[in-house]
C-alpha cells in the first residue's frame, strides 16, 4: 500500500510506473536468465534477452525523460512495518537528476550489451550468458540506485552494482590476476561502504527517517541541527570515496581493467564509478549544512584529479591510462560537487559517461585488434582501422576539453564553479589537470594510432557490432557538445579568461604530447629526468607507494587479525570445548568403576543407604 | 513372652539372612539368605497378628509363604540354567554386566 506523498512533491503513477518499468525490465531479464538455464547456456540467445530488455528500458527511459523532465514524482512503499509507520519504505523517486541517470545508464548499457556480443564472440556459450546475466542484475541495480527515494534502498542498491562489479571484473575468473583484482576493488570499496552504513544509520538514530524528501525537508526548516552532522556527512561521503575512487581509496580502479573491456566501458568509467558522485549530489542538501565537508570534499576531489592525470602519464597499459583518467574525471566531479556546484559535477558526470564509455569502447577495438595492452607495442594503427581511430580521437578532444566537444562546456562548468566558491588551490590543481589530461591522452592517440609501425598481426577494423555503439557515442559527444554551445544547460560560465585558459592548458598539453611522442622533438626520457618533474615520474612509476602500502597494511593487519583470531579460535574457544568433553570423559572413566557387575555390591550398597536413611530418622530428622 | 522379644528374634533373623545375602559366593546360598529374610517378615507378621488379634497378618502370612514357594522355584530354575551355561555358580564370577 502505498504511503503517505511527501510534502511538495507530486505523484503521478503514470511516470512513477515509467520508471518501475525501467528497473524491473533488466530484472525480469536478469531472472530469466538465472533461472533458465538451457537459455543462458545457448550463450547469444542469453544476450538477445538481455538486450532486447534493456532496449525497451531505454526507450521507456527516453520517453520519460520527455515527458516529465522537468517535475518530481515519488511513490513509495512500505517495507519494514513498525508500529508508527513503517521503519523503511521501497519505491521510486523520478526527478530531472534520476531522470538524466536513467538514460544514460540505459543508453551506455544498451551500447555496451550489444557491443559486447562481438567483442565477446569467442568465449564459450554459457560463459557468454553468465556475462549478459550479469548484465542485467547489474543494469537493474544501477537503475534502482539512481531511482532510490531513501538512503537505505540505496545502500542496498549500492552493495548490489559493488557484488556486478566484483562479479564481472572476475569475469575471466581462470587468471589468477584477475580474480586478485575483483577481491581487491571488493575489498577497497567495502572499506568506504562500511563509513556510508554507519553514516546512514546514524542519521537514522538522530531524525529517525531514512527518506530524502524527509531530511530535506527537515535541512530546509533549519531542524536539522544535530551534534555531529558533521561526522555523519563525513561518514556518508566516505561510501562515495570508495565507489568514486577518490584518493586514497583510489587504488582498485586501475586493477578493476582485469574486466573485459565494455565492462571497464559501463560498470568502472560511465556508470557504476559515478555512484558516489550521484549519491552526494543527491544528498547536497544535507551536505550544504556542514560546509567543512564540503570543502574537504573540493579539496579531495581536486587532488584526485592531479594525482591521478600523473599517474596516467606514466601507464603503458592502454586501459589503466583510460582508468586512471576516469579516476581524475570523477575528481573534477567531486571538486565541483564539494565546490556547491553539483550541477557543474553532475553535467560532467553525464559527458563524461558518453566520451570515455567511447574511450573505453574504442580502446577495447584496438586490444581486439592487436592483442596487446602496451601502448609502446602499438602504432600507425591509423591506417588499419580509421574509423576507430577517428571516434577515439573525438573522445580524446572531449576528454581533453576542446570545444564544441561535450568535455569541454562540462569542465569549463567545472572550473567555474570551483573558481566562484573561492577555493584558489583546488582551482590551480585543476586547471594543472587540464593539461596533463591533453598530454597524457594524446600520447595514447599519438603512440598507438600514428608513429612507427610495429610487427605484430594484422590489425583490421571491427565488425560494425562492435563500430555501431562507437559511432553512436561519439556523435553523441558531438551533439551534446553543440547542444551545450547552444547555451541554457549548464548556465555556468565563470569569469571570461577562464575559457581561453582551459583551451590554451589543453591546446599546451596536446602540442607537448605531439613534440615528445610523434615529432620527437622533446625526449620524454630526458624530459622526465630533469629536477622537479624526476620526483615526481619516480614517485608515479612507484604509484606513489600506496599500492605497496595497501599490501602491507592488508599483510600486517588483516593478515595479523586473522592469525590472532586463529591462535584465539584454536587455543581459547577449542580450549575450552577440548577441557569439557575430556573432563567429561575421564570423570565417566571414573564412575564406570562403581558399575562392577556383581549383584551382592548392589545390594551391599543398598543396605548400607537403608542404614544410612535409619540413622539420620532416628538421630537428625525430628 | 512380650512383642519385642518376638520382634527381636524377627530382627536377628533378617540380619542374619542379609548377611548371608552379602558374603556368600555361591548362588544357591544368596537365595538361602533371601529366604531367612522372607521368613524374619514372617515372624513379624505372625507376631503382630497375635498381639493385636487381627487375623489379618496370618493371611498375609500365608500368601507370603506360596510367593516365597514360587520364587524359590524360578530363582533355583535360573541358578541351574546358569550353572548350563556358565559351569558355575560363583556370584564373583557372574558379572556380564560389569560397566
Amino acid at each position: 500500500m502505498p504511503t503517505a506523498v511527501p510534502h511538495g512533491v507530486g505523484l503521478d503513477p503514470a511516470a512513477t510506473n515509467m520508471a518501475l518499468l525501467v528497473v524491473l525490465l533488466p530484472f525480469v531479464a536478469f531472472v530469466l536468465l538465472a533461472v533458465v538455464v538451457p537459455l543462458r547456456r545457448r550463450g547469444q540467445a542469453a544476450g538477445a534477452v538481455s538486450i532486447a530488455a534493456i532496449a525497451v528500458a531505454f526507450l521507456a527511459a527516453l520517453f520519460s525523460w520527455f515527458v516529465w523532465k522537468g517535475d518530481a514524482h515519488v511513490q513509495t512503499w512500505a517495507w519494514i512495518p513498525a508500529d508508527e509507520g513503517p521503519t523503511a519504505t521501497v519505491g521510486v523517486l523520478l526527478d530531472p537528476l534520476s531522470n538524466a541517470m536513467l538514460v544514460l545508464v540505459t543508453l551506455v548499457s544498451l551500447l555496451v550489451q550489444i557491443y559486447s556480443l562481438a567483442y565477446l564472440r569467442d568465449e564459450r556459450a554459457p560463459s557468454l550468458g553468465r556475462y549478459y546475466t550479469y548484465q542485467s542484475l547489474f543494469a537493474f541495480s544501477m537503475l534502482g540506485l539512481v531511482l532510490s527515494p531513501s538512503f537505505i534502498q540505496m545502500f542496498v542498491f549500492w552493495e548490489l552494482v559493488g557484488l556486478c562489479s566484483y562479479l564481472l571484473i572476475g569475469y575471466w575468473y581462470e587468471r589468477p590476476s584477475a580474480a586478485r583484482a575483483a577481491v581487491k576493488a571488493f575489498w577497497i570499496t567495502k572499506l568506504g561502504d562500511l563509513g556510508f552504513v554507519i553514516g546512514i544509520v546514524m542519521l537514522w538514530a538522530a531524525t529517525g527517517t531514512f527518506e530524502f524528501h524527509a531530511l530535506f525537508a527537515l535541512a530546509q526548516e533549519h531542524a536539522l541541527a544535530i551534534e555531529g552532522l558533521g561526522t555523519i556527512m563525513l561518514l556518508i561521503y566516505l561510501g562515495a570515496v570508495g565507489k568514486s575512487a577518490q584518493f586514497p581509496l583510489h587504488v582498485w580502479l586501475p586493477d578493476a581493467m582485469e574486466g573485459p573491456a565494455p565492462v571497464s566501458a559501463l560498470i568502472h568509467a560511465a556508470t557504476m564509478v559515478t555512484a558516489g558522485v550521484f549519491m552526494v549530489t543527491r544528498a547536497q542538501p544535507l551536505f550544504v549544512l556542514v560546509p567543512d565537508v564540503l570543502v574537504l570534499i573540493g579539496w579531495v576531489g581536486a587532488f584526485t584529479a592531479l594525482l591521478a592525470a600523473t599517474l596516467a602519464c606514466v601507464e603503458s597499459d592502454i586501459k589503466r591510462v583510460l582508468a586512471y583518467s576516469t579516476v581524475s574525471q570523477l575528481g573534477y566531479m567531486m571538486a565541483a560537487v564539494g565546490a556547491g556546484a553539483p550541477d557543474a559535477g553532475f553535467l560532467h558526470l553525464l559527458t563524461h559517461g558518453l566520451f570515455k564509455a567511447l574511450l573505453f569502447l574504442g580502446a577495447g577495438a584496438v586490444i581486439h585488434a592487436v592483442g596487446t595492452n602496451d601502448i609502446f607495442r602499438m602504432g600507425g594503427l591509423f591506417r588499419a582501422m580509421p574509423q576507430t581511430g577517428v571516434v577515439f580521437i573525438v573522445g580524446t578532444l572531449a576528454l581533453a576539453g576542446l570545444p564544441p566537444l561535450a568535455g569541454f562546456f562540462s569542465k569549463e562548468a567545472v572550473l567555474a564553479g570551483v573558481w566562484d566558491s573561492g577555493m584558489t588551490w583546488p582551482f590551480l590543481m585543476l586547471a594543472l589537470t587540464v593539461l596533463l589530461t591533453a598530454f597524457y591522452m594524446f600520447r595514447v592517440v599519438f603512440l598507438t594510432f600514428f608513429g612507427r609501425v610495429p610487427a605484430t598481426g594484422h590489425p583490421h577494423e571491427p565488425s560494425w557490432t562492435m563500430r555501431g555503439p562507437l559511432w553512436v557515442l561519439a556523435a553523441l559527444t558531438v551533439l551534446v557538445g553543440i547542444r551545450l554551445a547552444a547555451g541554457s544547460v549548464g548556465g555556468r560560465h565563470g569569469p571570461g579568461w577562464l575559457a581561453p585558459l582551459s583551451v590554451a592548458a589543453a591546446l599546451g598539453g596536446i602540442a607537448l604530447a605531439w613534440a615528445a611522442y610523434q615529432r620527437g622533438a622533446v625526449d620524454p626520457g630526458r624530459l622526465a629526468a630533469t629536477f622537479p618533474l624526476s620526483v615526481i615520474d619516480v614517485l608515479a612509476r612507484r604509484r606513489y607507494g600506496l599500492d605497496g602500502l595497501y599490501a602491507g597494511l592488508y599483510r600486517g593487519f588483516i593478515l595479523g587479525l586473522s592469525r590472532l583470531i586463529g591462535w584465539i579460535d584454536r587455543y581459547l574457544v577449542d580450549g575450552v570445548l577440548n577441557f569439557v568433553s575430556a573432563s567429561t570423559l575421564r570423570g565417566g572413566d571414573l564412575l564406570r568403576r562403581i558399575q562392577s557387575g556383581h549383584a551382592q555390591d548392589y545390594v551391599y550398597g543398598v543396605a548400607f543407604g537403608v542404614l544410612l536413611l535409619l540413622v539420620w530418622s532416628q538421630w537428625w530428622a525430628r | 513372652m512380650s512383642l519385642n522379644a518376638y520382634l527381636t528374634l524377627a530382627a536377628l533373623v533378617f540380619a542374619i539372612g542379609l548377611f548371608g545375602v552379602l558374603t556368600r559366593r555361591n548362588a544357591i546360598g544368596i537365595l538361602l539368605g533371601i529366604e531367612l529374610m522372607l521368613n524374619a517378615v514372617n515372624i513379624n507378621l505372625v507376631a503382630f497378628a497375635r498381639f493385636h488379634g487381627d487375623l489379618r497378618g496370618l493371611v498375609f502370612t500365608l500368601f507370603t509363604i506360596a510367593i516365597t514357594v514360587a520364587e524359590v522355584a524360578v530363582g533355583l530354575a535360573i541358578v541351574i540354567v546358569i550353572f548350563r551355561v556358565r559351569r558355575t555358580v560363583e556370584a564373583d564370577r557372574l558379572d556380564l554386566l560389569r560397566g
